[in-house]
């Protein structure tokens, strides 16, 4: 963590010494001491902003979560369903999530609703995909095991195939998380009147570019929050992940 | 106690051919009766132990065991196979006792039993580690102690030592056969290597392939306990000629696939 800190604070006093140096006009790039300055006189009304987008971005996550797993479990379990519902799953990550803002925003109105919806979309797929993809991961060994031990399917599942997914079921909230920031602020672009995009869109049509910048810098700190957040839960729901990964003092055969 | 009568079983693949998996296998298994299957890939080893475990239907013939066909899989048998594939959130004591768990039987009349196989296999004071904390030899001792926790009295493994070095897989041979003697149960023992099937077995199963038969089943006549100096003995190598010569000298590849 010191390394890339040192690093980005370096770069961060370059930025500063440029803009001195080079006499940049503050609307093309503004300087960071500026941004900062700017972002604490205007601390408050960004704060509420900031828990706008928050709100809307977990919403859509927990959303993804609820919606995407048991879609993952459905697929894995049944070859109909997976025939049915893969190839329709696809073509809803082929339509790019900007061109459906809009259109959401006219069916749901310009509320909070739709930009939860629009997170949720960007970022069911990659839950879907990777919790799918870790329930067909199981060991087939495991299986026969259970099923020489006329274990029935549900406790099959709980004691051996959601935990070994487990896993891929985190990275996929991982990417979900960060792309539900994104869903969020692309909702709040297409048309709101709060939220961090929206200080974004209304800053920069004002020339106030310091408190753009801040607005971003505040939607980054965000993102790798949250990030932080989904990656300590997988540490603690499973540390055996963590510890096999490091391949411990195993040697491997 | 296992009764192989005219067992075939073929598969439609993805093409819909009809693969041969094995033709017509007849064979009988004695009670506590420890039998190697040796043969090269392709020959349905793993799918004969599948059958006789039930987790498979076989196309023709049927599986007795005990009197009783076998058409769906039962609880009295344990399994070990190439990889232990423990469960990693499990520490060694609760990967053991996962049998016990999954066959639905509560797990505290059977800790003693579970301790004392940790034991037997050589893993005492090992009960509270992680299978990431274990080499991969004593990951396959925890599998054979989770196969044997709920003493069932047919033991299936597929190719348990194929993943491990040769020197931890002629101890993990003699191992078995150590726990064998404290606890005998019927072993279907399936092998690529051909000095480890005659050393552990009382017969030898020597299969040949596409598809899958019995070339022949040779008594291997050694006395027990055996110690890996019997590798060296006359009858042995007799043994070991016998069962190369089956394998190698068959079909069109023979000439190709020569021992030597």
């Amino acid at each position: 963590m010191a390394l890339p800190a040192a690093v980005f604070v370096g770069l961060v006093v370059l930025w500063e010494l440029s803009y001195r140096v080079f006499n940049i006009p503050k609307f093309v790039v503004p300087a960071p001491l500026g941004i900062i300055a700017e972002t604490w006189e205007w601390r408050w009304r960004l704060a509420s902003h900031a828990g706008v987008t928050l709100y809307e971005t977990l919403a859509g996550f927990a959303l993804s979560i609820v919606v995407g797993t048991p879609l993952a479990i459905l697929i894995v379990y049944s070859g109909f369903l997976r025939r049915a519902l893969y190839p329709l799953l696809v073509v809803t990550q082929a339509v790019p999530k900007v061109a459906i803002a809009p259109v959401l925003l006219l069916l749901l109105g310009a509320g909070e609703v739709s930009k939860v919806v629009v997170a949720f979309l960007v970022a069911f797929f990659p839950v879907v995909v990777d919790t799918a993809t870790g329930l067909a991961a199981t060991p087939p060994e495991l299986l026969d095991l259970s099923r020489s031990y006329r274990a029935s399917a549900l406790k099959t599942f709980a004691k051996v195939r959601f935990p070994m997914a487990l896993p891929f079921f985190f990275s996929g909230l991982k990417v979900a998380v960060t792309l539900a920031v994104i869903g969020a602020v692309v909702g709040e672009f297409v048309g709101s009147d709060k939220g961090l995009g929206y200080v974004i869109v209304s800053a920069t049509s004002y020339w106030k570019s310091n408190l753009a910048f801040g607005a971003m810098g505040l939607l980054a700190l965000m993102a790798v929050a949250l990030f932080g957040l989904v990656e300590l839960a997988e540490r603690l729901i499973c540390p055996w992940y963590a510890f096999a990964q490091q391949g411990g003092n195993a040697p491997t055969e | 106690m296992i009764d192989i009568r005219a067992v075939a079983k073929t598969y439609r693949s993805r093409q819909g051919d009809v693969v041969e998996a094995l033709a017509e296998i007849s064979l009988d298994v004695r009670d506590k009766e420890f039998v190697s299957l040796v043969g090269p890939s392709g020959c349905g080893k793993s799918t004969l132990l599948k059958l006789v475990a039930g987790l498979v239907p076989p196309s023709r013939g049927e599986i007795v065991i005990d009197g009783r066909a076998v058409r769906e899989p039962f609880p009295d048998v344990g399994f070990v196979f190439q990889s232990a594939v423990l469960l990693p959130w499990r520490t060694v004591l609760d990967n053991v006792l996962f049998s016990i768990e999954m066959l639905g039987r509560p797990r505290e009349p059977y800790r003693t039993q579970a301790l004392a196989l940790i034991e037997l296999a050589g893993l005492a004071g090992f009960e509270g580690k992680y299978p990431w904390e274990l080499s991969g030899g004593m990951q396959q001792r925890v599998a054979l102690c989770r196969a044997l926790v709920h003493d069932p009295s047919l033991l299936l493994m597929d190719e348990p030592f194929g993943a491990l070095d040769a020197m931890t897989r002629e101890e993990m041979g003699l191992e078995l056969l150590r726990v064998w003697e404290e606890r005998p149960k019927t072993i279907l023992f399936v092998t690529h290597s051909i000095p480890e099937a005659i050393l552990l077995a009382d017969r030898v199963v020597v299969m040949s392939p596409r598809p899958g038969r019995i070339a022949r089943v040779l008594e291997v006549a050694l006395e027990r306990p055996r110690g890996v100096e019997m590798e060296f003995d006359p009858r042995f190598q007799r043994y070991s000629e016998e069962v190369r010569s089956l394998i190698y000298t068959r079909g069109p590849r023979a000439v190709h696939a020569s021992p030597r």
